[in-house]
């Protein structure tokens, strides 16, 4: 059987140097395609590969020769004859201290990938002082833009504030963000288009919230879930992940992850079942898929609880 | 798109107020009346969301008439444009003028930057606290805030007041004095209507209507009353701030205090509009030959070539094109755009028409700075007056052109100056710069080639257009050309906008502006330090006032001409108050899109914070310092970022503001 495949129209390549070594690449590709190409490693936070780059974290910056700023990887496009450096000490500063800023203001304890790049870069977020005192609840929503106290300095601000729980399916820890952008853009325009959150506040100050910080169920979200396939920190998690954190029964390294098909409906979308102990503890979706790119609905995504309705007498 | 709403009901007020704006609504699908047919029919959805670009507008028109924006007002704007209401309030609250919580109507901003913070402007907020209260305390009959540069640097300590009402009121009042800036008991009007039951979001009245809204209301040309406040003596008049008014030999400047602001004729009668004809005969190819034969650069800081700006967008092949001028003058210690759009609006007009008309551009906008109130009021005089002498509008003087102007009012966002961060805000977005390329001239507002220029740059197009580039080019020095504004602050004897051609140094325009004079204990004051550039900029130690005020020359000096602010400080000024200051300054006005800004900030301003109360350990934090700003500086989106650490880094190693300078080991 021989099933026709589009191939799209054929690009031209372009042909660039990652630390010096010649990588030829479509037309069109970014820095981080042509680091991929030769195996360089580039840390990435706030990139996400089923969505559009918005270089917000700056981890991923690279030295282009002949450019004033460093640039992001991740959106920056490949030019003919462009010559790239990955590790520069220009390059391995920046990353750095984004490491060490973020570190200092934000809960990185449930991102992947933090503790190996705090070591290749040598960052230490402590060394901005002891951390300050997380906000009250409400606190940080309620602040204007363009206004703030001075501090004493005796503390390092943070973005620390409690986990806000207002539903059964998944909890909001703003103290964990870093403001990747990424829920809102597959809340969006980008894949569900419910908009149910935006980027709220100015500054330091800002953060992903729900107009006026209404609680979700009093707002536009349908529970699909894809903010949480996206989140890259843990910000955004499963309630059943999170009450089992909490307690500490939380046991990644003896769960089995399932790939299979949703039952629900006749798009036939992919889901990834994640089970620790015979019990189902979390949803994902390979986004890989050609049809939903990670994405699921309500059901896929938090309605297996039938799968596990065993009788127990 | 499916959206959700709240079940509030907007107060008659605020939904004129957005009526006002947007005209009435359609259907029941766009926040009007619900009627039978809309069971039957879903329309307009495209047009509303393509209306996008009024969301600001419908913002700062419910800010005008009730001063804050109620649950029920964004949700009655967002019913009207489709807009998501989570997204509206991401735009609301990215703006320090707006307030989503109830508030007195009048609100007042004292301004506590660098150029006020240095005529005292904290005595000023002292008293104002002893006598209402802590800012941002609300329970009395006004509210003040402290506010960043205020572009009323020549008359620090300055104070903006707004009222909100039908119509708003304003006044300045500079330099201020706590007795101008309290009202009278029972001078603020109270609330037009209870506000109490739309805070709550279940107002007593029906879904329909409030009273008549056919049209019968006279429309208003100016969004201020051009009543002031009463209260501050009134407001002089522009020309106050320009020493050198009625100097034949000024180019930029030479109708200010010659012409009067308010009047066309008066305008046309001193050469007004000459330049336009001129364009319009030299055809729009030859003005970008003029203007690149002038050898012209960007006044706003970054001095990029004009003409090659103008020539990227004319030669676009996408269409329609835009022209924008910007007029979000927010860099702390500038002035010199005010001055031009208060005492001569029509040249800003006229230059954006030519502008217009060089890049075959379909439409203009002024993005104006929210706290310019005066400045919006003379320019939206001089664009009505101008349509109806068909200056502006369809066959411009008979040539066929068409090219009209659209005044954009910013609502406090420093970050709004910057050029892609203006496309976003005209949008109807969040005012965060886009990430470049694609640049302007490429991809600009609404994604369509843009030519966007500040309001001194494009008034230099009117006499090259006149003169000739070559002739402009004339003046001045090397790859500066032309004639430049300084705003001169501080302890001068006469701070003001001046003029020079290119080519003075900072000693000879100290001594135009009468020198530091002596202080008020009746000694000669010594110059510290002069802040060039503005917050973005750097200093320059008081005995370095040979550095030639040339882009060239300053950059060989290791400083920058940025927007052309030169503050003068003195030897009573307390330099690491002011470096704190700064740093406050770039933490609230950082947009929080990228991570080196939004949290380097912060981390630079705890920082000044201990060495300036000597609490941390001295180098370790200095060497901190420098390890954020380098990391700002490279890793920065846009330029706030990129020059957040600028003026601190200068005042380290150039003033030696925290002792000698010592190798950096952590």
């Amino acid at each position: 059987m021989s099933t026709p495949v589009a191939i799209g129209a054929p690009r031209r390549l372009v042909e660039a140097t990652v630390d010096g070594q010649v990588v030829r690449v479509p037309e069109g590709s970014t820095i981080l395609d042509a680091c991929e190409e030769v195996g360089t490693d580039v840390p990435t936070l706030c990139y996400g590969d089923t969505l559009t780059p918005r270089n917000a974290c700056r981890v991923c910056v690279v030295e282009v020769e002949g450019a004033r700023t460093l640039v992001p990887a991740c959106s920056r496009k490949v030019e003919d004859s462009m010559s790239v450096a990955t590790d520069s000490e220009r390059v391995r500063h920046s990353r750095k201290m984004v490491l060490e800023l973020l570190g200092s203001s934000v809960d990185l304890s449930t991102t992947p990938g933090i503790p190996e790049w705090n070591e290749r870069y040598d960052a230490r977020p402590e060394r901005f002082g002891p951390r300050a005192e997380p906000a009250p609840m409400g606190e940080r929503e309620a602040r204007r833009a363009g206004e703030h106290t001075v501090g004493d300095g005796m503390a390092a601000e943070t973005v620390e504030q409690p986990t806000k729980i207002d539903n059964d399916l998944y909890v909001r820890d703003y103290g964990k963000c870093i403001m990747c952008y990424k829920c809102v853009d597959a809340c969006g325009e980008q894949w569900q288009n419910t908009f149910a959150i935006g980027i709220a506040g100015r500054g330091f100050d800002a953060g992903v919230s729900t107009e006026h910080d209404l609680a979700l169920p009093d707002s536009a979200c349908v529970y699909c879930g894809n903010c949480i396939e996206v989140c890259p920190t843990g910000a955004l998690m499963f309630r059943s992940e999170y009450e089992m954190r909490q307690e500490g029964t939380w046991d990644e390294e003896n769960q089995s992850q399932t790939t299979t098909i949703c039952t629900y409906c006749g798009v036939g979308c992919n889901v990834t079942l994640h089970v620790q102990e015979n019990e189902i503890v979390k949803v994902t979706s390979p986004h890989d898929n050609p049809v939903t790119h990670g994405n699921l609905c309500i059901k896929g995504r938090f309605g297996y609880q039938h799968v596990q309705q065993r009788r127990h007498d | 798109m499916d959206l959700h709403f709240l079940d509030a009901v907007p107060e008659d007020a605020e939904r004129e107020a957005v009526d006002a704006v947007l005209g009435p609504p359609d259907s029941g699908w766009d926040g009007g009346t619900r009627q039978a047919s809309d069971l039957r029919f879903a329309e307009g959805g495209h047009v509303a969301r393509g209306r996008r670009d009024l969301l600001l507008p419908a913002l700062h028109a419910v800010n005008d008439r009730v001063g804050w924006i109620s649950q029920a007002a964004l949700d009655y704007i967002c019913r009207r444009l489709t807009i998501p209401p989570a997204e509206a309030y991401g735009v609301a609250t990215f703006y320090a003028m707006f307030s989503l919580k109830q508030r007195p109507r009048r609100v007042v901003h004292v301004c506590t930057d660098i150029a006020c913070a240095a005529k005292d402007s904290a005595s000023l907020c002292a008293q104002l606290t002893e006598r209402v209260g802590e800012p941002g305390s609300e329970d009395g009959e006004f509210t003040w805030h402290e506010s960043p540069c205020l572009g009323l640097c020549e008359r620090a300590p300055a104070a903006v007041s707004l009222q909100a009402g039908d119509p708003p009121r304003y006044s300045v009042a500079a330099p201020a004095n706590v007795d101008d800036i309290v009202p009278a008991p029972g001078e603020v009007p109270a609330a037009e209507a209870s506000a109490a039951a739309s805070a709550n979001g279940h107002g007593a009245s029906g879904n329909g209507h409030g009273p008549s809204l056919d049209g019968d209301r006279p429309q208003r040309r100016t969004t201020f009353s051009p009543e002031t406040l009463p209260g501050p003596a009134p407001e002089p008049p522009p020309h106050a701030a320009v020493p050198q008014a009625g100097d034949p030999d000024l180019v930029l400047l030479r109708r200010i205090g010659v012409v009067d602001p308010t009047s066309l004729d008066d305008y046309r009668a001193n050469g007004g509009y000459a330049a336009l004809r001129e364009a319009l005969r030299l055809g729009s190819a030859g003005v970008i030959r003029e203007v690149s034969d002038s050898g012209l650069v960007g006044r706003g800081g970054a001095a990029f070539p004009t003409g090659r700006k103008w020539d990227g967008t004319a030669k676009r092949p996408e269409t329609p094109r835009y022209v924008i001028c910007n007029a979000d003058e927010s860099e702390p210690g500038t002035f010199k755009d005010r001055v031009l759009m208060e005492g001569d609006p029509f040249s800003v007009i006229e230059a954006l028409t030519i502008a217009g008309y060089a890049n075959n551009a379909a439409m203009g906008y002024i993005y104006i700075r929210g706290e310019y109130p005066r400045a919006l009021w003379l320019l939206e005089n001089a664009i009505e007056l101008a349509r109806a002498r068909n200056l502006l509008g369809t066959d411009i003087l008979g040539t066929g052109f068409d090219f009209d102007i659209e005044i954009r009012r910013g609502a406090g966002a420093y970050i709004c100056g910057e050029e892609t961060a203006i496309f976003n805000s005209i949008e109807g977005l969040r005012g965060e710069p886009r990430s470049k390329p694609p640049f302007p001239v490429e991809r600009g507002v609404f994604g369509k080639p843009t030519a966007i220029n500040n309001v001194e740059t494009l008034v230099n197009v009117l006499p090259i257009v006149l003169q000739g580039g070559p002739a402009y080019a004339s003046i001045g020095t090397g790859r500066s050309t032309g004639p430049k504004l300084f705003c001169v602050s501080g302890a001068v004897e006469r701070p003001g906008v001046y003029e020079v051609p290119f080519g003075a140094d900072l000693r000879e325009l100290m001594e135009m502006c009468g020198g530091v004079g002596t202080g008020s204990d009746g000694r000669e004051r010594v110059p510290r330090a002069v802040l060039l550039g503005g917050a973005a900029g750097g200093f320059v130690r008081g005995d370095e006032l040979d550095i030639p005020l040339t882009f060239e020359g300053a950059r060989d000096a290791g400083a920058t001409l940025g927007s052309g602010v030169i503050l003068v400080l003195d030897e009573s000024v307390d330099l690491t108050a002011i470096l704190v200051r700064i740093a406050a300054f770039f933490r609230d006005e950082s947009c929080g899109q990228c991570v080196p800004c939004r949290v380097g900030t912060v981390r630079q301003e705890e920082a000044l914070v201990r060495l300036s109360q000597g609490t941390g350990a001295r180098r370790t934090d200095l060497a901190l310092l420098r390890e954020v700003g380098d990391a700002m500086r490279d890793a920065s989106i846009c330029g706030l970022g990129q020059t957040a650490w600028n003026a601190v880094e200068s005042a380290i190693d150039r003033l030696g503001a925290f002792g000698p300078q010592e190798e950096p080991t952590l």
